[in-house]
């Protein structure tokens, strides 16, 4: 209970730490962290199916566009959304997003494992498919330019001020996730993950709770996504092709699957990188390519996961010198 | 066979009517014909392959059954799905264990417990405010000794330890049938007489199916044995029946 309480309170620390520090800074280092947490909503959304249900989705990003698109379609063809219809549209984006979940979720959830991956992958790719040739509705290859951000009161072309409003979203949907994973529900995900065929026998129609959880993942997906479009402030395929939904995949596993916060780490963490190598060297995918490689084969649990392996690498060192006192006693 | 009448005396808390299941040309489990009633120890003994824990899986939903029927409480459940059949208060333990392992004892215990409750799609409270669900599960991890190691994580615990813990998850429902897969498989001889005296201890009125190859766990916990050979009941009756039936004699030794 202890750590725990330690936990929360050094993420809170950093958080507030993100929100004072943040805004005194130069107008691209904004930028950067509005993008990093607008799209950290899509990874812990991911977290949620890869950490805590065990379900790897590689077509997240389908949940991103449905909310992004959303928004960029209603913001230039009906000019709707650039007032307090903001938050109108937001409530669209998520429920948006919840409902092509719904959708895959029918064909996806009866599979798992890596036939999981590939069904996510294949409908992600539709979603791709559709945005980029459907011409008239999403402008093709081009994509939507989003001409102004929303004005009702606070005005969010205010950088600063749009900062907030993402961050803000970003802290309810951190808090609402944190919950759900705590819950009896959320429970029963790391149950399902942990042993499926158990919690059935245990009464849990595992199917339904897999679903459910497959379409509240959307939901933050679209809300991810409604806040993209403005932070952008394009939208266009590229936020819906694989790469966009391997990215989120492997910040999720950068930071630590199972953990939600891990993926807020991941998402800073490339979105840095990203920004600053590609100023500097012409090569930078591969650098990124290199801390992937290197997550996945030495800290399989992410960066979360290194004060538990350290904690672990003690214990089983006392292990083996109770194991060395004990031995002769034995023999 | 109405389903109204009363539940505590003359409906068997299980009964399977011919069942049968075969993959392919392999007829794992023949028209076994089995009833439990209310507080009935049962055991199936037969030798390895005799198709034992296909029959579990066939009670128990996780595999369809190609004919015959499985009534619980007096309610055809043939073709519904296991958790349903949970709902209705059956419960199973496997052979080869099947816990949560990177989860604590305690959060083993807590699913299980949740697994009837309505709350369990609750996604607006944390676990930690169920008070009831905790009491719950404290009270079922003293009764099994296993207070003090509530936050060890399920991997870390020994063999024994496991196999211990399936069956607390298997109680953690407050099941009127308890279906038991090999409880003492892989136990050590001093450890499957623990396991015996456990089972012994039980609420009388649970009913409880078991397969086991331990003889003397067997033989402590069953008034009835039934021998399974080749999926079909070759002989039912009293341990001391089975113990000198000629048949069961031939299959385990061989006719020679």
């Amino acid at each position: 209970m202890h750590s725990e309480s330690l936990k929360i309170l050094l993420v809170v620390g950093a958080l507030a730490a993100i929100a004072v520090v943040v805004p005194n800074t130069n107008s691209f280092l904004i930028l950067l962290a509005t993008r990093a947490l607008a799209f950290a909503i899509l990874v812990m959304s991911v977290d949620i199916l890869l950490g805590y249900t065990g379900l790897p989705s590689l077509g997240q990003a389908a949940y991103l566009g449905v909310g992004a698109y959303m928004t960029a379609i209603l913001a230039t063809k009906y000019q709707f959304g650039l007032g307090y219809d903001f938050w109108l549209v937001v409530v669209f984006g998520i429920l948006g997003g919840a409902a092509l979940a719904a959708v895959f979720g029918l064909l996806a959830i009866r599979a798992s494992g890596v036939y999981f991956l590939m069904i996510t992958l294949a409908l992600g790719q539709c979603v791709w498919g559709l945005a980029y040739r459907w011409n008239s509705l999403t402008g093709g290859d081009n994509g939507i330019n989003l001409r102004e951000r929303p004005k009702f009161g606070l005005d969010l072309s205010n950088e600063v001020t749009f900062f907030y409003v993402v961050f803000a979203c970003f802290a309810v949907s951190l808090l609402l996730m944190y919950t759900l994973v705590r819950s009896p529900f959320g429970r029963s995900l790391a149950g399902i993950r942990e042993r499926e065929l158990r919690m059935k026998i245990l009464g849990y129609n595992t199917w339904l709770h897999k679903y459910i959880a497959f379409i509240i993942a959307g939901a933050f997906g679209g809300l991810s996504g409604v806040l993209w479009a403005h932070t952008a402030g394009i939208v266009s395929p590229e936020n819906v092709v694989l790469t966009t939904s391997v990215d989120a995949l492997l910040m999720a596993v950068l930071g630590g699957a199972g953990t939600l916060i891990g993926g807020v780490i991941g998402s800073f963490i490339v979105f840095g990188l990203r920004e600053y190598l590609s100023t500097i060297v012409p090569w930078w995918q591969y650098v990124l390519g290199i801390v992937y490689i290197l997550t996945i084969l030495y800290l399989p649990t992410g960066l979360m996961g290194i004060p538990e392996r350290i904690r672990q690498r003690r214990a089983s060192a006392q292990r083996r010198n109770d194991a060395k006192k004990l031995a002769p006693a034995a023999s | 066979m109405s389903s109204d009448t009363s539940i505590e005396g003359g409906t068997p808390v299980l009964e399977l009517n011919g069942l049968s299941k075969s993959f392919g040309g392999l007829h794992a489990v023949r028209g076994v014909t089995l009833k439990i009633m209310p507080g009935d120890r049962k055991a199936i003994i037969g030798p390895n392959g005799a198709g034992k824990t296909t029959l579990f899986n066939l009670i128990t939903g996780i595999f369809p059954s190609s004919s015959g029927q499985v009534l619980l409480f007096g309610r055809d459940v043939t073709t519904w799905q296991s958790h349903q059949r949970t709902a209705l208060g059956m419960a199973r333990t496997f052979q080869i264990t099947s816990l949560f392992p990177k989860l604590t004892v305690l959060d083993n215990v807590l699913l299980a417990i949740q697994g009837l409750r309505p709350s369990k799609f609750v996604m607006w409270r944390f676990m930690s405010s169920y008070r009831d669900v905790y009491d719950k599960a404290h009270q079922l991890l003293e009764q099994a000794a296993f207070l003090d190691r509530k936050d060890t994580e399920v991997r870390y615990l020994s063999h024994g330890e496991q196999r211990q813990l399936e069956i607390v998850l298997g109680l953690a429902s407050d099941p009127k049938v308890l279906l038991l897969d090999e409880p003492a498989a892989g136990l050590s001889s001093g450890e499957s007489v623990e396991m015996a005296h456990f089972l012994m201890r039980l609420d009388p009125k649970l009913a409880i199916l078991l397969i086991e190859h331990d003889m003397d766990v067997v033989f402590d916990v069953a008034r009835e044995i039934s021998v399974l050979h080749f999926g079909e009941v070759l002989e039912t009756g009293t341990p001391d029946q089975i113990k000198k039936s000629q048949k069961v004699q031939e299959i385990y030794l061989g006719t020679g």
